[in-house]
């Protein structure tokens, strides 16, 4: 489609919109088609933004970080925990070590145990927080430095669960991508079956156009703009209610962990805007291919 | 103007026009008759291009049809008016926008098209019906709305299929004196009709001439019209 004829088909003329009769059935199924594709379509894109800040906030958070626990008699505690500080400390590719007070290690058990857990009635091990520098470290020569010099330390370096945790994050974005392609696809179909319909049951009028001389860009022009608007419309109003939605979503917090934080953040909540420009556009090439190939076939 | 050039056409195996040569030339005016199911419809469509010939081939103002893209074809129907038996109006929209419709789908600033408008309808006398949708018109009047539509834009040709065969004879000859007219002003016309009543009558205000398609071929018909 050249330039030309693109400008003349998206502004056309405003005379030439009315010489397509109004059709009821097919202004309703597009705009109920769009608005519930685009309703779908917000929530498709929070859960893949969602998804994806989770991903990368475990992927970066955790890949740096490990956990030295030392479960030792309750008298070697202490001497254990400063024993392998003080190994951490010596440690190239270590960062920072840091033994977690007994206030952080209830607060880690607070989900399960309730607020206000005496931990001194409980044998819970002492954590040390491990935070790596660039270069990294060597674990495996880190352990082996632990079993000789501090016997109740494990060193959970993360690599066992982070992994397949990012990958389920990465997989549910990408399931939320696709789901937003589905939906357009979907769009398309419904909105292609609509503008057959409207163009089938305005063979006549087709007829009569082309008989005076219309143009086949002008008559598929008449259709497509009245198409393209109402998926503008019938998005516009898919994406105010998704929206409201995804408002009443509950806030992301620690305590929900990851069922909460759903909606979008800072300028993420701009994506959806651009849902209704994509509707029109996917409802724009739906009609433009359905009006070509009917105009062909009725030739 | 426009020209048959040893055209045939057929349809689901059958052949309808054969061998098939007439040239209508600028300012003429010709009557297409034959009995019904002869083929005139069929070699009016040739004429504006709604039909491919099977064999042969139709010029029209100088151009081969055959190497008609789509838009080409649009324009040639612009400088081609057509006038239906059946007429084929838009019923959502009145009759002034009907007969308007050239002017609407050739993009004419339609401020600027009103005075014609208005002028073409006192012409075909429809005036008191500019604000009727087509379903509310009689026979004679939707006729007359068809022609004026045809001529909107000024063609160079006017093809008229049986505009008389709703009509009463009165109504038959107003249309008749309208096509008269045009034909005076320049206009190339041809009016496909079995009346020969209306064909005598033509031959008394203007120099027709008169072709008559029989078994498949087209010939020029003898003094007894």
């Amino acid at each position: 489609m050249s330039g030309g004829t693109l400008r003349n088909v998206l502004f056309g003329d405003a005379q030439a919109d009315r010489v397509v009769p109004p059709s009821g059935f097919t202004a309703r199924l597009t705009l109920f088609a769009s608005g519930a594709m685009a309703f779908l379509a917000v929530f498709a894109l929070a859960l893949s933004l969602a998804s994806g800040r989770l991903a990368d906030r475990w992927a970066s958070e955790l890949a740096r970080s490990a956990t030295l626990r030392i479960t030792a008699p309750e008298d070697q505690v202490a001497a254990q925990t400063a024993a392998a500080l003080t190994i951490l400390r010596q440690t190239p590719g270590v960062d920072r070590a840091r033994a977690l007070s007994a206030g952080e290690q209830a607060a880690l058990l607070a989900p399960w145990f309730g607020p206000g857990l005496d931990l001194a009635t409980l044998p819970v091990p002492q954590l040390i927080e491990v935070t790596e520098d660039e270069q990294g470290y060597d674990a495996a020569g880190l352990r082996l430095r632990l079993s000789a010099e501090v016997p109740g330390a494990v060193l959970d370096d993360h690599t066992r669960w982070r992994k397949p945790l990012v990958e389920a994050a990465n997989s549910l974005r990408r399931l939320g991508w696709i789901s937003i392609l589905l939906i357009g696809g979907a769009m398309a179909a419904m909105i292609s079956l609509a503008a057959n319909a409207a163009l089938a049951a305005n063979a006549q009028v087709i007829e009569v156009l082309r008989l005076v001389g219309a143009r086949d860009s002008y008559i598929a022009g008449a259709f497509v703009r009245r198409f393209t608007l109402r998926a503008l419309i019938g998005s516009a109003v898919g994406i105010a209610l998704g929206l409201g939605g995804v408002l009443l979503l509950p806030a992301a917090s620690d305590e929900g962990g990851f069922l909460t934080g759903l909606g979008f953040r800072g300028l993420g909540w701009l994506w959806p805007l651009l849902i209704p420009l994509l509707g029109a556009s996917v409802a724009f090439a739906a009609t433009w291919a359905a009006a070509r190939r009917r105009l062909t076939e009725l030739s | 103007m426009i020209e048959l050039d040893d055209v045939g056409y057929s349809y689901g195996g059958g052949e309808l026009l054969s061998n098939v040569s007439v040239k209508l030339a600028p300012g003429s005016f010709h009557f297409l008759t034959g009995p019904s199911g002869a083929g005139k419809t069929t070699l009016l469509k040739l004429c504006y291009g709604a039909l491919t010939p099977t064999s042969g081939a139709v010029r029209a103002f100088d151009a081969d049809m055959r190497g008609f893209d789509r838009d080409q074809m649009a324009m040639l129907r612009r400088r081609i008016g057509v006038v239906h038996q059946d007429c084929r109006f838009l019923d959502h929209l009145p009759l002034a926008d009907n007969i308007a419709l050239p002017l609407i789908v050739s993009g004419r600033d339609m401020a600027q098209e009103s005075a014609n408008l208005r002028e073409l309808m006192t012409w075909v006398g429809l005036t008191e019906r500019a604000d009727a949708r087509p379903p509310e018109l009689s026979g004679g009047e939707r006729q007359r709305a068809a022609l004026a539509r045809a001529v909107i834009l000024s063609p160079d040709v006017v093809l008229a299929d049986e505009p008389t065969g709703n009509v009463d004879w009165e109504m038959s000859m107003r249309l008749l004196t309208l096509l008269v007219e045009l034909n005076k002003m320049g206009k190339t016309v041809l009016i496909a009709s079995h009346d020969l009543a209306l064909i005598r009558a033509a031959k008394s205000q203007v120099q027709a001439r008169v072709l008559r398609i029989a078994n498949r071929r087209l010939q020029l018909a003898g003094a007894d019209l």
